[in-house]
Protein backbone atom coordinates (compact mmCIF):
# COMPACT_ATOMS: atom_id res chain seq x y z
CA UNK A 1 0.00 0.00 0.00
CA UNK A 2 1.53 3.55 -0.98
CA UNK A 3 -0.28 5.28 1.35
CA UNK A 4 0.56 4.92 5.46
CA UNK A 5 -2.99 3.14 7.22
CA UNK A 6 -1.23 4.26 10.28
CA UNK A 7 -2.48 7.89 9.74
CA UNK A 8 -6.54 6.59 9.79
CA UNK A 9 -7.81 8.46 12.47
CA UNK A 10 -5.04 11.16 12.51
CA UNK A 11 -6.47 14.82 13.21
CA UNK A 12 -4.59 17.78 11.98
CA UNK A 13 -4.40 20.99 13.90
CA UNK A 14 -6.47 23.65 12.74
CA UNK A 15 -5.15 25.71 9.58
CA UNK A 16 -4.00 29.51 9.93
CA UNK A 17 -7.23 31.72 9.65
CA UNK A 18 -8.59 31.94 5.86
CA UNK A 19 -10.80 35.60 5.58
CA UNK A 20 -13.43 34.96 3.01
CA UNK A 21 -13.42 38.09 0.86
CA UNK A 22 -16.38 39.59 -1.86
CA UNK A 23 -13.68 39.60 -4.32
CA UNK A 24 -12.87 35.65 -3.99
CA UNK A 25 -16.26 34.50 -3.91
CA UNK A 26 -17.16 36.70 -7.11
CA UNK A 27 -14.51 34.93 -8.78
CA UNK A 28 -15.31 31.20 -8.09
CA UNK A 29 -19.07 32.23 -8.85
CA UNK A 30 -17.49 33.29 -11.91
CA UNK A 31 -15.52 30.36 -12.92
CA UNK A 32 -18.00 27.84 -12.33
CA UNK A 33 -20.49 30.19 -14.36
CA UNK A 34 -23.03 30.96 -11.73
CA UNK A 35 -24.92 34.10 -12.34
CA UNK A 36 -26.60 34.10 -8.94
CA UNK A 37 -26.48 37.64 -7.43
CA UNK A 38 -26.59 36.39 -4.29
CA UNK A 39 -23.06 35.41 -4.37
CA UNK A 40 -21.93 38.77 -5.59
CA UNK A 41 -24.05 41.39 -5.08
CA UNK A 42 -24.29 42.67 -1.15
CA UNK A 43 -27.80 44.08 -1.61
CA UNK A 44 -29.56 40.74 -3.39
CA UNK A 45 -27.98 39.10 -0.65
CA UNK A 46 -29.58 41.19 2.27
CA UNK A 47 -32.72 41.36 0.28
CA UNK A 48 -32.48 36.80 0.21
CA UNK A 49 -32.14 37.32 3.94
CA UNK A 50 -28.39 37.17 4.67
CA UNK A 51 -26.27 39.80 6.23
CA UNK A 52 -23.40 39.97 3.19
CA UNK A 53 -23.18 37.90 -0.15
CA UNK A 54 -22.33 33.75 0.69
CA UNK A 55 -20.78 31.51 -1.26
CA UNK A 56 -21.99 28.99 -3.53
CA UNK A 57 -22.75 25.38 -1.77
CA UNK A 58 -19.38 23.76 -3.26
CA UNK A 59 -16.60 26.88 -2.29
CA UNK A 60 -15.90 25.64 1.22
CA UNK A 61 -14.07 22.94 -1.21
CA UNK A 62 -11.31 25.87 -1.77
CA UNK A 63 -10.55 26.13 2.39
CA UNK A 64 -10.26 22.37 2.71
CA UNK A 65 -8.11 21.61 -0.09
CA UNK A 66 -5.78 24.39 1.42
CA UNK A 67 -6.02 22.42 4.91
CA UNK A 68 -5.90 19.46 3.10
CA UNK A 69 -2.89 19.92 0.85
CA UNK A 70 -0.70 20.73 3.88
CA UNK A 71 -1.93 17.42 6.15
CA UNK A 72 -1.47 15.17 3.07
CA UNK A 73 2.19 16.43 2.26
CA UNK A 74 2.73 14.13 5.91
CA UNK A 75 5.31 11.91 5.20
CA UNK A 76 3.77 8.17 4.47
CA UNK A 77 1.04 10.11 2.61
CA UNK A 78 3.33 9.77 -0.84
CA UNK A 79 -0.01 11.01 -3.13
CA UNK A 80 1.14 10.81 -7.11
CA UNK A 81 -1.78 13.74 -7.85
CA UNK A 82 -1.43 13.24 -11.22
CA UNK A 83 -3.07 9.73 -10.27
CA UNK A 84 -5.77 11.52 -7.42
CA UNK A 85 -9.01 11.82 -8.74
CA UNK A 86 -11.80 12.75 -6.43
CA UNK A 87 -13.97 9.76 -5.62
CA UNK A 88 -16.72 11.49 -3.59
CA UNK A 89 -17.47 14.60 -1.99
CA UNK A 90 -20.51 15.94 0.52
CA UNK A 91 -20.90 19.21 2.52
CA UNK A 92 -23.46 19.37 5.95
CA UNK A 93 -23.67 23.27 6.22
CA UNK A 94 -24.60 24.37 9.30
CA UNK A 95 -25.31 27.93 8.01
CA UNK A 96 -24.10 29.43 4.11
CA UNK A 97 -20.13 30.52 4.22
CA UNK A 98 -20.37 34.11 3.66
CA UNK A 99 -18.09 37.30 2.95
CA UNK A 100 -16.04 38.75 6.14
CA UNK A 101 -16.08 35.15 7.82
CA UNK A 102 -12.78 34.32 9.76
CA UNK A 103 -13.01 30.48 9.61
CA UNK A 104 -10.21 27.45 10.36
CA UNK A 105 -10.33 24.36 8.85
CA UNK A 106 -9.63 21.04 10.89
CA UNK A 107 -8.83 17.84 8.97
CA UNK A 108 -9.09 14.33 10.29
CA UNK A 109 -7.97 11.32 8.25
CA UNK A 110 -11.05 8.94 8.13
CA UNK A 111 -10.50 5.97 6.57
CA UNK A 112 -7.60 4.40 4.10
CA UNK A 113 -7.97 1.87 1.90
CA UNK A 114 -7.53 -0.38 -0.80
CA UNK A 115 -10.22 -1.24 -3.42
CA UNK A 116 -8.60 -3.00 -6.62
CA UNK A 117 -5.21 -1.19 -7.94
CA UNK A 118 -6.63 1.97 -6.42
CA UNK A 119 -6.25 3.84 -3.12
CA UNK A 120 -8.88 5.42 -1.20
CA UNK A 121 -8.24 8.39 1.38
CA UNK A 122 -10.67 10.05 2.98
CA UNK A 123 -11.70 12.84 5.33
CA UNK A 124 -13.66 15.16 7.17
CA UNK A 125 -12.67 19.27 7.25
CA UNK A 126 -14.29 20.67 9.88
CA UNK A 127 -14.12 24.65 8.94
CA UNK A 128 -15.79 26.96 11.61
CA UNK A 129 -15.37 30.87 12.41
CA UNK A 130 -12.31 32.02 14.91
CA UNK A 131 -15.20 32.51 17.30
CA UNK A 132 -16.00 29.05 17.27
CA UNK A 133 -19.89 28.82 15.38
CA UNK A 134 -19.32 25.72 13.33
CA UNK A 135 -20.43 26.67 9.34
CA UNK A 136 -19.88 23.49 7.29
CA UNK A 137 -18.16 19.82 7.48
CA UNK A 138 -16.52 18.55 4.02
CA UNK A 139 -15.85 14.95 3.44
CA UNK A 140 -13.84 14.27 0.85
CA UNK A 141 -12.78 10.51 -0.81
CA UNK A 142 -9.67 11.12 -2.89
CA UNK A 143 -8.95 8.27 -5.63
CA UNK A 144 -5.24 7.45 -6.15
CA UNK A 145 -5.17 5.46 -9.10
CA UNK A 146 -2.85 2.56 -9.15
CA UNK A 147 -1.91 3.31 -5.68
CA UNK A 148 -2.65 0.26 -4.52
CA UNK A 149 -0.14 -1.56 -7.33
CA UNK B 1 -33.94 31.90 -10.82
CA UNK B 2 -36.22 35.37 -9.89
CA UNK B 3 -39.18 32.30 -8.63
CA UNK B 4 -39.48 31.31 -5.51
CA UNK B 5 -40.21 27.70 -4.69
CA UNK B 6 -42.42 27.03 -1.50
CA UNK B 7 -42.08 24.10 0.76
CA UNK B 8 -46.17 23.71 0.33
CA UNK B 9 -46.14 23.64 -3.36
CA UNK B 10 -43.60 21.08 -3.57
CA UNK B 11 -44.60 17.48 -4.52
CA UNK B 12 -42.48 14.38 -3.90
CA UNK B 13 -41.71 12.94 -7.46
CA UNK B 14 -41.46 15.97 -9.34
CA UNK B 15 -39.32 16.03 -12.35
CA UNK B 16 -36.68 18.70 -12.92
CA UNK B 17 -35.71 18.91 -16.31
CA UNK B 18 -32.86 18.99 -17.56
CA UNK B 19 -29.89 21.74 -17.89
CA UNK B 20 -27.22 21.58 -20.02
CA UNK B 21 -23.81 23.37 -18.43
CA UNK B 22 -20.58 23.73 -21.21
CA UNK B 23 -17.33 22.79 -19.61
CA UNK B 24 -14.44 24.30 -21.97
CA UNK B 25 -10.57 24.61 -21.66
CA UNK B 26 -11.36 27.75 -20.85
CA UNK B 27 -13.81 27.25 -17.78
CA UNK B 28 -11.07 24.53 -16.21
CA UNK B 29 -8.22 27.14 -16.05
CA UNK B 30 -10.90 29.32 -15.13
CA UNK B 31 -11.59 27.10 -12.31
CA UNK B 32 -7.98 26.20 -11.21
CA UNK B 33 -7.29 29.67 -10.75
CA UNK B 34 -10.43 29.91 -8.85
CA UNK B 35 -10.14 27.46 -6.60
CA UNK B 36 -6.43 27.00 -6.12
CA UNK B 37 -6.75 22.97 -7.80
CA UNK B 38 -3.83 22.80 -10.60
CA UNK B 39 -3.42 19.76 -10.74
CA UNK B 40 -1.89 19.28 -14.17
CA UNK B 41 -4.54 16.84 -15.46
CA UNK B 42 -7.19 20.01 -15.20
CA UNK B 43 -4.92 21.97 -18.04
CA UNK B 44 -2.22 19.34 -19.72
CA UNK B 45 -2.85 17.20 -22.31
CA UNK B 46 0.43 15.78 -22.69
CA UNK B 47 0.71 14.77 -19.12
CA UNK B 48 -3.30 13.69 -18.40
CA UNK B 49 -2.82 11.08 -21.77
CA UNK B 50 0.82 10.08 -20.12
CA UNK B 51 -0.70 8.78 -17.09
CA UNK B 52 -3.39 7.16 -18.86
CA UNK B 53 -5.95 9.64 -18.90
CA UNK B 54 -8.05 10.11 -22.22
CA UNK B 55 -7.65 13.83 -22.52
CA UNK B 56 -7.95 16.41 -19.93
CA UNK B 57 -10.61 16.18 -17.46
CA UNK B 58 -12.76 18.38 -15.63
CA UNK B 59 -12.18 18.89 -12.26
CA UNK B 60 -14.79 16.94 -10.03
CA UNK B 61 -15.64 19.89 -8.00
CA UNK B 62 -16.38 21.60 -11.33
CA UNK B 63 -19.07 19.23 -12.21
CA UNK B 64 -20.42 19.19 -8.66
CA UNK B 65 -20.91 22.67 -8.71
CA UNK B 66 -23.12 22.68 -12.02
CA UNK B 67 -24.96 20.41 -10.47
CA UNK B 68 -25.03 23.05 -6.99
CA UNK B 69 -26.14 25.38 -9.39
CA UNK B 70 -28.91 23.38 -10.75
CA UNK B 71 -30.10 23.17 -7.11
CA UNK B 72 -29.87 26.64 -6.11
CA UNK B 73 -31.30 28.13 -9.62
CA UNK B 74 -34.51 25.78 -8.76
CA UNK B 75 -34.56 26.30 -5.27
CA UNK B 76 -34.49 30.14 -5.43
CA UNK B 77 -32.44 32.53 -3.41
CA UNK B 78 -34.87 32.29 -0.04
CA UNK B 79 -33.80 28.71 -0.12
CA UNK B 80 -30.76 27.32 2.44
CA UNK B 81 -28.48 24.57 1.11
CA UNK B 82 -28.32 22.22 4.41
CA UNK B 83 -26.43 19.25 2.48
CA UNK B 84 -25.18 18.41 -0.79
CA UNK B 85 -23.14 14.81 -1.70
CA UNK B 86 -22.06 13.48 -5.10
CA UNK B 87 -20.26 10.21 -6.41
CA UNK B 88 -17.87 10.96 -9.31
CA UNK B 89 -18.88 8.00 -11.30
CA UNK B 90 -16.99 8.76 -14.78
CA UNK B 91 -14.70 10.87 -15.88
CA UNK B 92 -15.93 14.61 -17.23
CA UNK B 93 -13.46 14.54 -20.83
CA UNK B 94 -12.98 18.13 -21.97
CA UNK B 95 -11.56 18.11 -25.93
CA UNK B 96 -9.81 20.70 -26.83
CA UNK B 97 -11.59 22.56 -29.12
CA UNK B 98 -14.55 25.12 -28.88
CA UNK B 99 -17.39 23.43 -27.10
CA UNK B 100 -15.34 21.54 -24.98
CA UNK B 101 -18.27 19.12 -22.65
CA UNK B 102 -21.60 19.70 -21.80
CA UNK B 103 -22.37 18.53 -18.17
CA UNK B 104 -26.39 17.76 -18.73
CA UNK B 105 -28.22 17.67 -15.13
CA UNK B 106 -31.77 16.89 -14.41
CA UNK B 107 -33.65 15.95 -10.89
CA UNK B 108 -36.37 14.49 -8.76
CA UNK B 109 -37.83 15.69 -5.92
CA UNK B 110 -37.06 12.56 -3.56
CA UNK B 111 -38.54 13.24 -0.56
CA UNK B 112 -40.29 15.72 2.02
CA UNK B 113 -38.62 15.87 5.27
CA UNK B 114 -39.91 17.92 8.58
CA UNK B 115 -38.33 21.10 9.02
CA UNK B 116 -39.48 22.59 5.51
CA UNK B 117 -36.55 20.04 3.95
CA UNK B 118 -36.79 18.66 0.53
CA UNK B 119 -34.09 16.37 -0.71
CA UNK B 120 -33.82 16.18 -4.06
CA UNK B 121 -31.97 13.41 -6.16
CA UNK B 122 -29.98 14.72 -9.12
CA UNK B 123 -28.57 13.31 -11.95
CA UNK B 124 -25.30 14.35 -14.01
CA UNK B 125 -24.42 13.29 -17.51
CA UNK B 126 -21.48 14.07 -19.88
CA UNK B 127 -21.92 11.93 -23.31
CA UNK B 128 -23.04 8.90 -22.83
CA UNK B 129 -21.57 8.63 -19.32
CA UNK B 130 -23.59 9.17 -15.82
CA UNK B 131 -20.74 11.58 -14.43
CA UNK B 132 -22.43 11.51 -10.84
CA UNK B 133 -24.48 8.99 -8.70
CA UNK B 134 -25.83 9.39 -5.26
CA UNK B 135 -25.83 12.55 -5.92
CA UNK B 136 -28.32 14.48 -3.53
CA UNK B 137 -28.84 17.74 -1.85
CA UNK B 138 -30.94 18.57 1.03
CA UNK B 139 -32.34 22.35 1.25
CA UNK B 140 -34.52 24.00 3.04
CA UNK B 141 -37.47 26.61 1.13
CA UNK B 142 -39.67 29.18 2.58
Amino acid sequence: MAINPDLVGKTFPPSAAYEVSRVKLAEFADAIGDHNPVYRDRAAAQEAGFPDVIAPPTFPIVIAMASSARALSEPGLNLNYAMVVHGEQRFEYSRPLRAGDVVTAQLTISDIRDVGRNSLITTTTQISTVDGEHVCAAHSTLVERGGAA
Amino acid sequence: MSQQVCYDDVEVGTELAAVNYPATRLSLVKYCGASGDFNVIHWNERIAKSVGLPDVIAHGMFTMAQAGRFVTDWAGHRATVLEYGVRFSSLVVVPDDDAGATISVSGTVEEKLDGNRVALALTARSGDAKVLTKARAVVRLP
